[in-house]
């Protein structure tokens, strides 16, 4: 059975497109087919993180409009052959979007895959909506910060609403709380929302807390995702997020500075 | 996993210039093509195609190139085959 996972936030720059990488590819590590794709038209960016971006040659809406077919468009991963990029398009035809045209392209995908990733791109415009309609589940991206945990509630309204299990009155999206860019001393000083306060106000179950850490940057700069990085914190915190979405009870980590301080002092992240 | 994690902390230092080098690449591209005529995306993506439906090439392996010389463009296009021709069933 596939499942189609959107990873999504209403707020920019939050961490999705982060999200997406490393959750895609700690899924196809634990030996799961997983697809990612890119819904955010006229600005790619999952192509960059994944180091793929000159493999690029059809896109998704290259295929929506039978110009390209799947298996055409689909990027395989250097180090993973389970593992497959599809890009958005870099150009401004966003009107591509239709459920029929975006339904056609998971249906397919739901065949071959056990794992569809949708990066969503922020906001509450076509591309978001798109990319959220056909989710089974959401990762909702979320920093600790007021504007962020708004538009959070606003997503989850949206999931709860507008999306495919909504409207058909099927069992709905199973949402999964990702508190990014968390910083352990900045909480501790109270000028940061703590993880308890948020989850309080959005209701929803947390999966995992990734700490601010500059191991981000550097994965991005690579185009290796930072899940890959297996000494940076943030890169361990990636993986818990995998084994805890696939069932395993772990304790969350990195959430007192003590430990952070700590591997800092180790490896300078 | 062991060689990423060689890879990611001996390079921790210098990822920044790795960075700079992807996205001089990529930007060349994406601005050969904004600059170019307006069938060149979709050329680009045909002879892609096409090459790739006749050897196993890396599409890392594919240079492309636009140049203005004067008045007239030049489409350039690098393709490094691979040793052994292995032709796709
Ligand atoms: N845990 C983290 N620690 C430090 N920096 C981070 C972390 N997560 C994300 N970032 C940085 O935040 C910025 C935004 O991240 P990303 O592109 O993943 O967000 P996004 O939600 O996909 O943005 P958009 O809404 O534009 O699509 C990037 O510069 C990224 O490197
Ligand atoms: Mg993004």
């Amino acid at each position: 059975m596939s499942k189609v996972v959107v990873v999504t936030s209403g707020k920019g720059g939050v961490g999705k497109t982060t999200t997406s990488a490393s959750f895609a590819t700690g899924l196809a590590i634990r030996g799961h087919k997983t697809a990612v794709i890119d819904f955010d038209v006229g600005l790619r960016n999952l192509d960059l993180i994944m180091g793929c971006e000159r493999r690029v040659v059809y896109d998704f809406v290259n295929v929506i409009n039978g110009e390209a077919s799947l298996k055409q468009a689909l990027i395989r991963d250097k180090a993973h052959n389970n593992l497959f990029i599809l890009p958005a398009s870099q150009t401004r035809d966003k009107d591509a979007f239709t459920i029929e045209g975006v339904g056609k392209v998971i249906d397919e995908l739901r065949e071959s895959f056990d794992y569809i990733i949708c990066d969503s791109p922020a906001g509450i415009e076509k591309g978001a909506m798109m990319a959220l309609y056909f989710a089974d589940e959401a990762l909702i991206v979320t920093n600790p910060e007021v504007s962020s945990v708004r538009d959070s509630d606003r997503i989850l309204g949206l999931l709860g609403a507008k999306s495919k299990r909504a409207e058909e009155d099927l069992e709905p999206i199973k949402e999964h709380l990702v508190v990014t860019r968390y910083s352990a001393s900045r909480v501790e000083t109270g000028e940061m929302l703590t993880i308890e306060d948020i989850q309080e106000l959005l209701g929803i179950d947390l999966l995992a807390v990734i700490p601010e850490s500059g191991a981000v940057l550097h994965a991005s700069n690579a185009g290796v995702p930072v899940v890959r990085d297996e000494v940076s914190n943030s890169g361990q915190a990636y993986q818990d997020l995998v084994s805890r979405f696939l069932g395993e009870d772990l304790p969350m980590r990195f959430l007192d500075t003590k430990k952070k301080s700590f591997l800092k002092r180790l490896f300078g992240t | 996993m062991m060689s990423i994690l060689d890879y990611l902390t001996r390079r921790r230092k210098k990822t920044a210039s790795v960075a700079k080098e992807r996205l001089q690449l990529i930007l060349s591209r994406e601005h050969a093509t904004d600059s170019g005529p307006d069938y060149l995306p979709a050329l680009q993506k045909e002879l892609l195609a096409v090459i790739s439906k006749y050897t196993h090439i890396d599409l890392d392996d594919i240079k492309i190139n636009l140049e203005k010389d004067g008045d007239c463009e030049i489409l350039e296009l690098n393709i490094a085959l691979p040793e052994k021709q292995n032709e796709v069933a």
